[in-house]
């Protein structure tokens, strides 16, 4: 059985300003695991990909003036497991086999590339994506990292 | 914050990236790119990745959005200076099949 061995749960507002630091907060978290820039940054890219979407996305809708939540839940555990959820209570999305498409977005213009739930296919070690109208997302991804050289465990 | 360092050379405007880009920057550098773009009409748009420390898809966005104002003017872009996990984002969003963009 594993076990967890370190537990932090944030709250942010949705503003951009937060995805930068919803990376840096997960990279200090990560480090007692002593990751390899590799891994590290494959976590990272992950974790923008997710709380970006929170931010643009999730609360498209609101009305001006008001701002809504991403959540932030990440879990390493004994047997070098990252889990990361992200989740908020925004619009939802209506068909999510569609929007994980590559290309597809919902974003203006050509300034979103929709590669997003690719990114984090691509760079986590398993993906899944819960959704509900007019309930919010949930987003959990999972990194299992290498194990350390013998004698620095 | 400086975002980027925008040079123009004879034949070219090159923007030296200078910060992690996500869509937060993104936003900022697209606007000044943009503007630099329509007052110098270059032939080439060179955009120097060396000096980005991170970028997500928010960057492809950036690249791909520059590649189509670049094309309305009769311009291209080239894209240089990237790392290997940049290459790699790069190479997974098929950019380089657009035409319009030289991965160097
Ligand atoms: N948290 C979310 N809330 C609502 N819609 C979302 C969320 N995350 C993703 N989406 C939808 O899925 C689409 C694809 O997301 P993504 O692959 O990250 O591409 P992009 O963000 O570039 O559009 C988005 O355009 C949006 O319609
Ligand atoms: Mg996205």
């Amino acid at each position: 059985m594993r076990s967890i061995i370190n537990e932090m749960k944030l709250r942010l507002p949705a503003i951009s300003v937060n995805e930068g630091v919803a990376r840096s907060a997960i990279s200090a978290f990560v480090a007692e695991l002593d990751p390899t820039v590799e891994e590290l940054g494959d976590i990272r890219l992950a974790v923008s990909e997710a709380v970006t979407n929170a931010i643009v996305h999730a609360y498209r809708d609101l009305p001006r003036g008001e701002v809504g939540n991403v959540y932030i839940s990440v879990r390493l555990y004994d047997t070098r497991e990252v889990s990361v959820e992200i989740s908020d209570n925004g619009c939802g999305i209506e068909n999510v086999e569609e929007a994980m498409r590559p290309a597809f977005t919902t974003g203006e213009g050509t300034e979103r590339s929709g590669m997003g739930f690719l990114v984090m296919e691509s760079f986590t070690d398993t993906l899944s994506v819960k959704s509900k109208l007019g309930r919010g997302t949930t987003v959990l991804m999972r990194k299992y990292l290498k194990s350390l050289p013998e004698g620095e465990e | 914050m400086r975002l980027a360092e925008i040079k123009e050379t004879e034949s070219a405007l090159l923007v030296k990236l200078l910060c992690e880009i996500d869509h937060h920057t993104a936003k900022s550098i697209r606007e000044e790119v943009d503007k630099r773009l329509e007052d110098v009409k270059p032939r080439e748009l060179i955009l120097d990745f060396s000096g980005v420390p991170f970028m997500d898809s928010s960057g492809l966005g950036l690249i791909i959005g520059r590649a189509g104002k670049a094309e309305a003017q009769g311009a291209f872009v080239t894209v240089e200076g990237l790392s290997e996990s940049q290459r790699k984002l790069i190479r997974m969003s098929g950019i380089e099949r657009l035409g319009t963009v030289i991965i160097k």
